[in-house]
C-alpha cells in the first residue's frame, strides 16, 4: 500500500467509525464534551466508559462554586480578539469533571473558592461573585503572582495556581482553543522537514539534514 | 450439593501454544503458522485491532478528561491497556526495594503503544568487554541475519552511520527534524555528543516486501496505535497476519495459570483461566513457548510445580526470575527562547523518534560500566490536558512582548498571550541506559497472596546500585550542558543526590528483561542459546526474558530477531524429529 492507499484506507474507516465527521464538527464545546461521555468511542474499555457516565452523572460543586469558578475562568482567560473566553470554551464544565475524575482536587478546590470567599466577607461583606469587578482583580492580583505574594496569601496563591492550571487545560484543548493556539496537525498529510521560510528565519541551511 | 468445578479440556493437540501476543509471542506464531504449524496463541487480554480500535486521530475534546493519564498511564489516547497497576492483578515488593511492573492486557501486547525505537544491540552489547556486565552465549554476527530480516519484514527507517556498537540496518529514509531538533543537534554537537537520524518501526516508504500495511502519512500519534498498520504492532503486523494463514488461532481473554507437564516433565499443554466466564481450560500442545512478557513468563514457570518439576518448570537453576533488569531512565527539561512566538505549521512528524544520541563516551573516562543513549522531545505537539502547566512558573525567564521584565504567573489577556507565546518552545531530553542485571534483583512467587483468579501473585525485590547511580548523575550533567550549549532555559529542578538524580525507579521504563536468561552452563542460566528451557525441551521462552543483560538499546527489535531465530530453531528441531 503507497500513502495514497493509506489516506484511502483511512477515509473509509473514518466514514464508518466518524474520525472525520466529529473532527469537523462546530459550534457548542459543552455540547461536545458532553457527547464524548455519552457517545463510547471505538478502543474505549467497558470499564472506562461505565465511569466517564458515571463521573457525568455525580455533582459535586454547587451553583455558587460554579458561578464562582466561571468568573475566576473568565479572569483568567478573557476573550479577546483572537478568541472567546473560558466560559465560552465550557471550562467550567471541564473542571466540574476533572475535579470528579481526580478527586485528589476536590477539596483544594473546594477549600479554595471558600478561601476566596472569606477573603471578600472580611474585606467587602460579601462573597466574592458578588464583589465588583475591580474588587475582585484586586483580590486576584495578591495571589496570581507566587514571588510577590505575601506570606499570609500563599494559600490563595497556591489555590489560584491549580485554578490557572485546570482553565487554560480546559481552554487550550477545546475546539476554540486549539484553533487559538494554532496547533496545525492532526491530520493526514507529508512530513518534509521545517518550512524553508522558517529554516531561514531560524538561522540554519535549507539543503542539509540537520540544518 | 455439588458445585460444578472442571477443568474444560480441549481435545485437540496443538504443534505450539503461544503464551502472549507481543513482539515475542507475536513473531513465534507468524513464523511457526506461516511454516505450517498448528499454533494456538493465548492472550490474557482482549482482541486488539489497530484497524478498528486505535483512538488515533482525536482531537483533545473527545476525551472527557482532555487525555489525562487517569485510567491510562499514558493519557486518554494512548493503546495500552492496563499500566502499572491492574484492578484484581496486584503484585509485592520487598521492603526497602521498588518494582514497578507495566503490562498491557491486550492482543499485540505493550507493542501497541510503545515508541517504535528500533536499536540493534550491538557486538559489544552481545559480548561486553568492561569487565562487569555478563556475555551472551551467542554473538552479534549470529544475531545479524535475524536482525536485517526483521528490518526488511516489518520496515524501519534511519541512517547507515558505521558506529561500532549501534550497528546499521537496511533502513527506510527517515523523518526530518523539527525546528527544535535541529537546535537540539546543533547544541549536543556544541556540547560533545553526538545527535544522528532516528531509528523506527515506521513505514516512510512503501516495500514490495510489505504487504497490507499502510505507509505513515505523519499524525505523529504511534502511540495510539495506527489504523493503516502504519507503524509496527504486533497485532497489526505478526498476529492478525499469521492468523490469515488458518494455521493461527487466538484465544482472548485466556490468563494463563501454569504449563502442564507429563511424569518425564515434558511440556503437554497449558491451563488457563478464562477472564469473561472464570472457568478453568486446558489446551494440549506438542511445544510450549511462552512470551508473556519476562516477568509474566517468569511467574508462568514458578507457578508450573510438579514432581519433575519442584521449583517450577525449566528452574532446576533456580534463576528463574532472577538477574532482572529494566532500563535506567531520567529526563531533563527546558525551553528554546529563540522558539517563543514561533511560527505555526504541522510539524507532528512520525510518532517514533526523529534524532538521538547513540553513547558515545569512552567508559574509562566516566567511571560506570556500559552507557546510555538520549531520546529528545518537544515542540508544537497536540495539546492536551496539562500542557501549558509550565508556562505560569516560567513566563518571568524572559522579558515580556514589549520588553519589559514581568513577574512568574499572572492572569487575564497578558497570562493568555504567554500560552500562545510559549507553545512549541519547549524541549525534553531522556537518557534510557543499561541497568546491570544482577542476581540480587528479581522476581519470585510472594507466599503469602493471589490474584484475582487465584494465581500466586509476583514480589519483586530491586534496588539500584552505584553504577546506575553514576550514570544518571552523568546523564543530569549532560543535559545541562546541551540545555546550555542550545541557550535554551531550564524549566525542571535539575535533580541531586539526595534523588538519585531523577533515576526513574526500576520498571517505569518498561525494559524489563532477564528472568529467563539464556547460557551454554544449565547450572548458570535458565535457557539455552536457542531460548529452549535447559530441563524441558519443549519449553522455549520468547520475550525479554532470555536477555543475559540488555544493551542500552530499547529491547523490541532484539526481542524480535531472538524470536525469529528461536521459532526457527523450533523447526528445524520437528523436522529432525519427523526424520
Amino acid at each position: 500500500m503507497n500513502r495514497r492507499d493509506s489516506l484511502k484506507a483511512l477515509g473509509l474507516m473514518a466514514a464508518g467509525s466518524g474520525i472525520l465527521a466529529s473532527s469537523c464538527q462546530t459550534g457548542d464545546t459543552n455540547k461536545e464534551g458532553a457527547k464524548a461521555v455519552s457517545d463510547k468511542l471505538p478502543g474505549v474499555q467497558d470499564f472506562e466508559h461505565e465511569r466517564n457516565l458515571a463521573l457525568a452523572e455525580e455533582k459535586f460543586f454547587d451553583a455558587h462554586e460554579m458561578a464562582t469558578i466561571t468568573v475566576l475562568a473568565d479572569i483568567i482567560i478573557p476573550k479577546d480578539e483572537t478568541s472567546g473566553s473560558a466560559s465560552d470554551a465550557g471550562v467550567p464544565a471541564f473542571i466540574e469533571f476533572m475535579v470528579k475524575d481526580l478527586p485528589d482536587n476536590k477539596l483544594p478546590m473546594r477549600g479554595g473558592l471558600k478561601w476566596l470567599d472569606i477573603q471578600m466577607q472580611k474585606r467587602h461583606g460579601k462573597s466574592f461573585v458578588d464583589c465588583q469587578a475591580e474588587q475582585q482583580l484586586a483580590l486576584v492580583d495578591e495571589i496570581a503572582y507566587p514571588d510577590k505574594a505575601k506570606p499570609e496569601m500563599q494559600q490563595g496563591v497556591a489555590f489560584f495556581s491549580l485554578m490557572r492550571n485546570f482553565t487554560a487545560s480546559g481552554f487550550f484543548t477545546s475546539e476554540i482553543g486549539v484553533k487559538d493556539i494554532g496547533y496545525a496537525g492532526n491530520k493526514p498529510g507529508v512530513w518534509n522537514g521545517v518550512p524553508e521560510d522558517v529554516l531561514k528565519a531560524h538561522g540554519f541551511e535549507v539543503g542539509p539534514f540537520f540544518g | 450439593m455439588m458445585t460444578n468445578y472442571q477443568i474444560k479440556e480441549s481435545p485437540e493437540v496443538y504443534d505450539a501454544i503461544v503464551v502472549g501476543s507481543g513482539a515475542g509471542g507475536g513473531m513465534a506464531g507468524y513464523i511457526l503458522a506461516h511454516a505450517g504449524l498448528k499454533v494456538l496463541m493465548l492472550e490474557a487480554g482482549p482482541f486488539f485491532d489497530p484497524a478498528k480500535d486505535a483512538l488515533q486521530l482525536r482531537m483533545p475534546w473527545e476525551s472527557p478528561r482532555r487525555g489525562a493519564s487517569t485510567t491510562r498511564p499514558f493519557g486518554d489516547f494512548d493503546a495500552a491497556f492496563g499500566g502499572w497497576q491492574l484492578e484484581g492483578e496486584p503484585y509485592t515488593t520487598v521492603k526497602g526495594t521498588e518494582f514497578e511492573w507495566f503490562r498491557a492486557r491486550m492482543l499485540g501486547g505493550r507493542t501497541n503503544h510503545w515508541g517504535r525505537i528500533s536499536l540493534r544491540m550491538g557486538p559489544d552489547d552481545f559480548k561486553p568487554t568492561d569487565g562487569e556486565t555478563e556475555a551472551w552465549p551467542i554473538t552479534y554476527d549470529e544475531v545479524k541475519p535475524f536482525y536485517d530480516r526483521v528490518d526488511r519484514m516489518i520496515g524501519i527507517y534511519g541512517t547507515v552511520e558505521g558506529i561500532r556498537n549501534e550497528p546499521d540496518g537496511i533502513f527506510m529514509k527517515p523523518p526530518k527534524p523539527r525546528l527544535n531538533e535541529l537546535y537540539i543537534a546543533k547544541g549536543a554537537r556544541k556540547a560533545g555528543v553526538p545527535v544522528i537520524p532516528g531509528r523506527g518501526s515506521v513505514l516512510t516508504e512503501a516495500s514490495p516486501e510489505i504487504k497490507g500495511r499502510g505507509v505513515c502519512f505523519y499524525c505523529g500519534q504511534c502511540g495510539r496505535a495506527c489504523k493503516v498498520y502504519g507503524d509496527f504492532s504486533s497485532s497489526s503486523c505478526l498476529v492478525i497476519p499469521a492468523m490469515k494463514t488458518g494455521n493461527l488461532k487466538v484465544i482472548d481473554n485466556a490468563m494463563v495459570r501454569e504449563v502442564l507437564t507429563n511424569e518425564e516433565g515434558i511440556a503437554i499443554g497449558v491451563s488457563y483461566v478464562s477472564t469473561t466466564d472464570m472457568q478453568e481450560y486446558a489446551v494440549k500442545g506438542k511445544t510450549v513457548i511462552l512470551g508473556a512478557s519476562a516477568c509474566e513468563s517468569a511467574r508462568i514457570m514458578l507457578n508450573s510445580k510438579s514432581k519433575a518439576h519442584p521449583g517450577g518448570v525449566g528452574n532446576s537453576s533456580g534463576l528463574v526470575g532472577k538477574y532482572l533488569h529494566d532500563s535506567t531512565g531520567a529526563s531533563l527539561s527546558g525551553f528554546l527562547p529563540q522558539l517563543l512566538d514561533r511560527k505555526r505549521y504541522n510539524e507532528d512528524g512520525v510518532g517514533s523518534v526523529h534524532i538521538y544520541s547513540p553513547w558515545w563516551e569512552d567508559n574509562k573516562k566516566v567511571g560506570f560500566p556500559r552507557g546510555y543513549h538520549i531520546e529528545y522531545g518537544g515542540g508544537m505537539r497536540m495539546p492536551s490536558y496539562g500542557f501549558t502547566n509550565w508556562i505560569p512558573s516560567v513566563n518571568d525567564k524572559v522579558k515580556g512582548p514589549d520588553g519589559q521584565a514581568r513577574d512568574k504567573g499572572g492572569y487575564g489577556a497578558s497570562l493568555k498571550q504567554d500560552y500562545r507565546r510559549f507553545y512549541g518552545a519547549n524541549v525534553g531530553m531522556a537518557g534510557r541506559g543499561t541497568a546491570l542485571a544482577r542476581k540480587d534483583n528479581y522476581c519470585e512467587i510472594d507466599p503469602n497472596k493471589v490474584d484475582k483468579f487465584g494465581i500466586p501473585v509476583l514480589r519483586f525485590h530491586y534496588k539500584w546500585a552505584n553504577e546506575e547511580i553514576a550514570q544518571a548523575k552523568h546523564m543530569q550533567e549532560t543535559f545541562q550542558s546541551i540545555m546550555h550549549e542550545m541557550g535554551a532555559i531550564i524549566t525542571s529542578t535539575i535533580p541531586g543526590a539526595d534523588t538519585l538524580y531523577g533515576l526513574e525507579a526500576p520498571g517505569k521504563i518498561i525494559h524489563e528483561g532477564g528472568t529467563t536468561r539464556m547460557g551454554n552452563d544449565p547450572k548458570s542460566s535458565v535457557l539455552n542459546k536457542w531460548g529452549q528451557a535447559h530441563d524441558c525441551k519443549n519449553l522455549y521462552v520468547v520475550d525479554a526474558g532470555p536477555f543475559v543483560q540488555q544493551g542500552d538499546k530499547n529491547l523490541t527489535w532484539t526481542i524480535l530477531a531472538l524470536s525469529m531465530r528461536t521459532a526457527e530453531y523450533i523447526l528445524e528441531e520437528k523436522k529432525k524429529l519427523n526424520g
